[in-house]
């Protein structure tokens, strides 16, 4: 089917489904506020429609090209025209909302804030399903993949780095707080890369003595899995307790920045909630290996450690990556936790904004966490299927 | 009766003893106050705070539930088809995003309390269920299939009859990871007013009071682990029901 819908660009005028969907999303979308404005950080917004959000011609360009995207989408077109065609879209809103806030801000107002409204984002959402339906069809190689996302963050870079989206209200709370950002951004990649290096580290020899001796898996597993049910928050809490004793009575430690509170009992929770992927696919890939390679090993007189190396590690390597995967895109996320026992992170404008009820500031700490997750995901599934063995890649 | 089965009883009527009488328990976590801090938490019953938890979650994975696996029977006929990759990879990429910041966001539109909650745990709860009534509905076993339609089944009478029934316990071991997950991320609803057992676990982080933290958590992870174990004992039941042999995830 999809590979019909690749190579056959029909010419009649069939219609999509995703179309439908798209152009309903879109039709919900223009009855919904393209963007907000607000006189102030905290009170309710006056919602702004399309036409009263941009100038008249750049409204009425807008959904002109609006109407066209839904037009593409709705009919049967071929594949390479629905991502462009969403791509290009995509980015036009985004430079649109940006104009909305120039526009919609009086001149020389520092408090007013205008941020996106649910139409704006209903809008992303259908054409992100369009962009996404398309990538998914196209089986995009995973370079390709790569080279999508890396297109997506140059031009946001641009984006941001040219002061379009600068009277927007996500960008004054950034403006307010540019030195913490980064700050907080360095935590949270430390957070959360740190932990992950520290689980794969010790998380594969784990795996290893798990495949090879019976007694200790079902024990290792087990502890792993119990782990993973202690909610988030606890685990953080409970481990002020036995790293403020550690800072306390072992010489050195609080030299090296170990404390109760702060980034070490984060960092121990995020590892001890990483090693269980990392060690459970280490033990399924190994366990996949197929017994012909291994008898074949033995067969050449390889030592265990030889075979361990040469064989079973390789063939194993893409399932374990999976599992790293799954660590890298879980502690981006769970890093956010860390803030709520001072260890930092982005998490820190996600629960203050709360506290103020205060949403520019929430969003200040989730996109980027979003972001951030997203990518990870990207690059490492494009990886993993990079390093998988032709014949039994998943599609 | 095996010794499994009556470990799991034991710590059930010990999870249900601390619940409704937390205070004959304070001995148990006097040693972790220090200067005097209460050791139960008495602000709000732990069995409120439980059964508000336990239905929050149970609200959820219904909802979930319905959703998940109404969408993977729509992709798996022909009418969904054209929808089949898109949902594969809007599945994966729901999961990147990170509760907290689900909940976070989900506060302007619904306010403060439970509703962000309730709607943070239906979104992180779909994926799990989606992706196992996808594998338990494309991987039937084809001769299976074949005869349904070799004796004349309509399709709705193979969907209802022969597709669902043998795709139920694959479905379930989706159910029973969302649920675990669901149990633990609830707690997270209480930074934003939901009144789950996260209330204990934050009040213990404020004041710094680790015997609190350490309560919360204990209940939530012990429920949490029997909730697996009980699920999974109905999935092998219902295998065995339907003579499948799967392996077990």
């Amino acid at each position: 089917m999809t590979d019909a819908a690749i190579a056959a660009p029909t010419r009649s005028f069939a219609v999509d489904k995703l179309g439908v969907l798209i152009a309903a999303l879109a039709a919900i979308a223009a009855f919904l506020p393209f963007a907000a404005f607000r006189a102030n950080r905290i009170v309710l917004g006056e919602a702004k429609g399309l036409f009263a959000a941009l100038p008249g011609w750049e409204a009425a360009a807008l959904a002109i090209v609006l109407a066209a995207g839904i037009g593409i989408a709705l009919f049967r077109t071929p594949t390479l025209w629905r991502l462009a065609t969403s791509l290009v879209v995509l980015a036009l809103l985004f430079v649109a909302i940006g104009h909305a806030g120039t526009f919609l801000t009086p001149p020389g107002d520092k408090i007013a804030r205008v941020s996106p409204g649910a139409g704006f984002w209903l809008l992303i959402f259908a054409f992100a399903l369009l962009a996404a339906d398309a990538i998914a069809r196209l089986k995009l190689k995973p370079w390709t993949r790569i080279g999508v996302l890396a297109a997506v963050a140059l031009f946001f870079a641009v984006l941001l780095g040219s002061g379009t989206l600068n009277d927007l209200s996500i960008l004054r709370e950034y403006a307010n707080r540019g030195d913490t950002f980064w700050r907080e951004a360095q935590t949270h990649l430390a957070l959360a890369l740190g932990s992950l290096a520290a689980a794969t580290v010790a998380g594969i020899p784990i795996g290893i003595l798990c495949h090879r001796s019976d007694a200790w898996r079902a024990p290792v597993l087990n502890v792993l899995n119990a782990i993973q049910t202690i909610p988030s928050i606890a685990l953080f809490g409970l481990l002020i307790a036995p790293l403020a004793w550690v800072a306390a009575n072992i010489p050195g430690a609080s030299a090296v920045g170990i404390s109760g509170i702060g980034a070490a009992p984060a960092m121990v929770a995020l590892f001890a909630y990483s090693l269980l992927p990392v060690v459970a696919n280490t033990v399924v890939g190994l366990d996949g290996v197929p017994p012909a390679a291994n008898d074949a090993a033995k067969g050449m007189g390889m030592t265990d450690w030889q075979r361990l190396v040469t064989v079973e590690f390789p063939l194993a390597f893409p399932v374990i990556l999976t599992g790293i995967r799954i660590v890298l895109v879980q502690n981006i996320g769970l890093a956010t936790i860390a803030a709520l026992i001072g260890g930092g992170g982005f998490g820190v404008f996600v629960f203050q904004g709360v506290g103020q009820t205060a949403m520019d500031l929430v969003l200040l700490g989730a996109v980027p966490t979003v972001a951030l997750a997203f990518a990870a995901a990207v690059v490492l599934d494009a990886i993993v299927e990079m390093v998988s063995p032709k014949d039994t890649r998943r599609d | 009766m095996k010794p499994g089965l009556i470990i799991r009883l034991v710590v059930l009527a010990l999870l249900v003893a601390f619940i409704v009488t937390p205070e004959s328990f304070a001995w148990v976590f006097q040693p972790l106050t220090k200067n005097g801090q209460p050791a139960i938490y008495v602000q709000n019953s732990l069995l409120n705070l439980t059964v508000s938890h336990l239905t929050i979650v149970a609200i959820a994975t219904i909802a979930s539930t319905l959703l998940a696996v109404g969408l993977a029977i729509l992709v798996t006929r022909p009418f969904g088809a054209e929808f089949l990759p898109l949902s594969r990879s809007l599945a994966n990429i729901g999961q990147t995003f990170p509760p907290v910041a689900v909940l976070a966001l989900a506060v302007p539109v619904l306010g403060f309390g439970t509703a962000p909650t309730l709607v943070a745990l239906f979104l992180y709860g779909l994926l799990p269920i989606f992706e196992n009534a996808l594998t338990g509905l494309t991987t039937l076993p084809p001769a299976v299939t074949e005869a349904a339609r070799g004796v004349g089944m309509t399709d709705r009478q193979r969907l209802l009859g022969v597709e669902l029934p043998l795709a139920t316990p694959v479905i379930l071991a989706g159910i029973r990871l969302s649920v675990v997950i669901s149990v633990a991320t609830a707690t997270i609803g209480s930074t934003v007013a939901a009144s789950t057992l996260g209330e204990v676990i934050i009040a213990g982080l404020l004041s710094n009071n680790l015997a609190f933290i350490a309560q919360g958590g204990l209940v939530v992870g012990v429920m949490a682990v029997l909730i697996y174990d009980a699920l999974s004992a109905l999935e092998r039941a219902l295998m065995a029901r339907t003579g499948q042999r799967r392996q077990h995830a």
